[in-house]
């Protein structure tokens, strides 16, 4: 029976490979919009402006202190209350884009305020502007304390985008659990969706750890 | 939009709720505990110089960080009863999130143990302390210092992770608002007060962790 369900699994292993082409698709467009819009909340977080940085901490707190299948739920559900309907796939984005910007808006605005005050007293004095400040001199130096749990959270963001599975999208962990109820064989088909997400995540948890030593001061 | 935000309808469901909260609860004490057992087991493994010992808990500690959570919860749901093991939901439930929090807990206090100065040990022994009193005597005490904020991080990152368990229909405070939902479909007050029992708990470990995190440094200044 195992023989006859394996043969069965490696026949629709092209379905698997779609799914993770989804899940890359997902995951690559929420890395990138994360780290743009977790990069800009994070230099207001860090910034002079009291009543931006209270809000922001808000968001903040909300995304760090809801599990991320409820904010999906919300986002799925509740926009289309307020006359919002979006599709499952571009629902998932904004949940991945929402949830990971406000985890990546507090890894940067710790790196800033990594760096000492004199650093921007001296860039001031230079002559810079503030957006020059932040580009030229602070933000190289935090980049050194940004990074490695920058990559680490790529990481968890990459397994996350398993949870977007429970509004429909057709990715792998999706692909894994419509497959179970054809091949009940959880084992043999919940090992493969493990190996495939193991595939793309380790990479990353080895850049992570040569980051931390690399990185280390 | 938020003006018709029916209280009245948490009011009623109000018990299923605080329920739900007990339940969500009890999974996360329970499940951190035997995570905490499991990570120290793991990472007095990883750091054995037996490569018997230690091969497997690297690909335990490994493993479990690459793949997500909800994989790991269906791997065991779908495949426990292929083995011909029944076992309840909720304990395929604690299982999972037993097995997934040990790894980062034993990478946690492995990164404590590893903060304190080899030249510390090396003071230990030439003191005259066996192994298990530079143990209880140098590296602990120093030790938890570094390892109790990420740890209550990892309680945190635990309770949020409780809410998959409602995928595999545990009665926990997320499937809560999911029965809610399909028994009246008011999805924005059922969602937003799951998500403001939720908010209560993180609060509470939050304020926990900080002042953990300030009695280190206190610790340290001296």
């Amino acid at each position: 029976m195992m023989a006859f369900y394996f043969s069965r699994l490696v026949e629709i292993f092209p379905f698997f490979l779609k799914g993770l082409w989804m899940t890359t698709q997902i995951a690559f467009i929420s890395l990138v919009s994360c780290t743009l819009l977790g990069f800009f909340l994070g230099i207001f977080r860090s910034g002079r402006n009291v009543f931006l940085k209270r809000i922001i901490g808000v968001y903040v707190s909300f995304v760090r202190g809801t599990p991320f299948v409820v904010q999906i739920f919300i986002i799925f559900f509740i926009l289309p209350d307020w006359g919002i309907q979006l599709k499952a796939f571009p629902a998932a984005l904004l949940a991945m884009a929402i949830m990971g910007s406000a985890f990546i808006c507090e890894i940067v605005s710790g790196g800033i305020e990594s760096i000492s005050r004199g650093q921007w007293e001296a860039a001031a004095s230079s002559g810079l502007t503030l957006s020059q400040q932040l580009r030229l001199v602070i933000v190289p130096q935090a980049m050194r304390v940004i990074l490695p749990p920058l990559v680490g959270q790529y990481v968890l963001l990459i397994k996350d985008t398993s949870v977007v599975s429970v509004i429909g999208v057709m990715e792998l962990t999706r692909v894994g659990w419509v497959t179970v109820v054809r091949i009940p064989e959880g084992l043999m088909v919940f090992s493969l969706v493990g190996i495939l997400y193991f595939v793309i995540s380790y990479p990353l948890i080895l850049l992570s750890n040569y980051l931390e030593r690399r990185m280390a001061l | 939009m938020l003006a018709d935000f029916n209280f009245r309808i948490i009011f009623e469901y109000l018990p299923l709720f605080l329920q739900g909260l007990q339940s969500t609860f009890l999974i996360s004490i329970v499940s951190l505990m035997l995570a905490l057992a499991t990570g120290i087991i793991a990472c007095a493994c990883r750091l054995s110089h037996l490569k018997l010992i230690k091969f497997p808990a690297i690909a335990y500690i490994e493993l479990m960080r690459s793949t997500p959570l909800l994989v790991q919860i269906y791997f065991l749901y779908f495949g426990l009863p292929t083995l011909g093991i029944r076992i309840p939901e909720i304990q395929t439930g604690i299982l999972a999130l037993m097995l997934n929090s040990g790894a980062y807990i034993a990478e946690i206090i492995r990164a404590g143990i590893s903060s304190v100065d080899t030249g510390q040990l090396e003071a230990g022994v030439s003191s005259g302390l066996n192994y298990f009193q530079r143990m209880r005597f140098i590296v602990l005490p120093q030790a938890l210092g570094v390892t109790v904020p990420p740890l209550l991080g990892q309680a945190i990152v635990l309770v949020k992770d409780s809410a998959l368990l409602s995928l595999i229909s545990v009665m926990e405070l997320t499937r809560c608002g999911q029965t809610m939902t399909s028994e009246r479909f008011m999805p924005s007050e059922a969602f937003f007060t799951v998500a403001f029992f939720y908010m209560c708990i993180y609060f509470c470990l939050k304020a926990l962790a900080d002042w953990s995190q300030k009695k280190l440094i206190f610790r340290e200044a001296f």
